[in-house]
């Protein structure tokens, strides 16, 4: 990653714009062509610096619901649970910490009811108790890391 | 705790959140890309869009860094136990530090769980996060009756939201 990647990476977790041309406007901020940011852009995905671009969508505003879940995964069993849970196209994050609660992930549903009903799937299919954590007061969000 | 009432997304809205949840299109004009794609106006997309921001149902475009890959190896969620009458003053502290990139409340799960206050903290080593730890110590002070922090060791998944067709 050269100090142009790093400034696109640092520019593109701010708002980008809606309009014609946003990647010309961006660029341009950059002192860059807009062919240039998608190239470089284009490999940042694939090298996996960056896991998305795009729009962020805030599900609750939505309707729906984010909560965090844990397991405490058998060591033994840990791969085997990993492919079950993350089969659930509901998850959309899954870290594994060091904890006896030793997987996380979140479950992203359209209601409010299906949490309730994907986490027993969840428990049936891995044959382990699941732990929710639904947010009850959120204080900050904002995950912006300097490259 | 939806501060604000959840806008019902139309059929047209919700074929936008398909169309772009696994990313917005790489070339010169994306949102004329999605307008093809869907068989709509470009005017129409981009106010949508515009509208979906305004309201929260978009909390922004843009990318997400994968924090590894910056060299953010240590990520640490900090959990700590305060007491509820405390928890909401302090966790709105806590959420102000600078290096905290998310700050809940959560509910206790008894007896193996008794932390109600999380806060995420990245650095580029434990030994970094330990010293942002420190300072949450001192703002949360004796109010913190127990406390300890979950290192993630691996990325298992991580996709976003996937809409169901």
């Amino acid at each position: 990653m050269d100090e142009t990647d790093r400034r696109i990476v640092n520019a593109l977790q701010g708002g980008f714009p809606v309009c014609d041309e946003p990647y010309a406007a961006v660029a341009a901020t950059l002192g860059i062509g807009a062919g240039e940011l998608i190239d470089r852009l284009r490999a940042l995905l694939d090298r996996r610096v960056l896991s998305r671009f795009g729009p962020q969508y805030q599900v609750e505003r939505m309707g729906g619901r984010f909560v965090l879940a844990a397991l405490a995964v058998p060591e033994a069993d840990f791969d085997r649970v990993t492919a079950t849970v993350n089969a659930f196209d509901e998850v959309a994050h899954n870290y594994r910490r060091e904890h006896r609660l030793n997987m996380w992930f979140v479950l992203a549903t359209e209601t409010a009811e299906q949490i309730p009903l994907i986490a027993g799937r969840i428990e049936a299919a891995t044959g382990l108790p699941v732990y929710l954590f639904p947010k009850e007061r959120e204080y900050f969000v904002e995950l912006r890391l300097v490259a | 705790m939806p501060t604000r009432h959840a806008p019902i997304l139309d059929a047209t809205d919700r074929r936008l959140v398909r169309a772009t949840q696994a990313g917005l299109p790489l070339v010169p004009r994306p949102y004329h890309a999605i307008a093809d794609d869907l068989g709509l106006d470009v005017e129409e997309v981009k106010a949508r869009f515009q509208r979906l921001l305004a309201c929260g149902a978009i909390r922004r475009i843009g990318a997400v860094p994968n924090h590894y890959a910056l060299g953010y190896e240590a990520n640490g969620m900090s959990v700590w136990d305060v007491a509820d009458d405390q928890v909401d003053a302090l966790g709105e502290q806590v959420g102000r530090l600078d290096f905290v990139s998310h700050c809940y409340r959560r509910p206790r799960r008894l007896p193996d769980w008794p932390y109600n206050l999380f806060a995420m903290v990245h650095g580029r080593s434990r030994a970094e996060v330990e010293e942002k730890l420190a300072v949450i110590a001192g703002v949360i002070g004796p109010a913190a009756r127990a406390r300890d922090v979950l290192y993630s060791s691996r990325i298992l998944k991580k996709t976003g939201l996937r809409l169901r067709p």
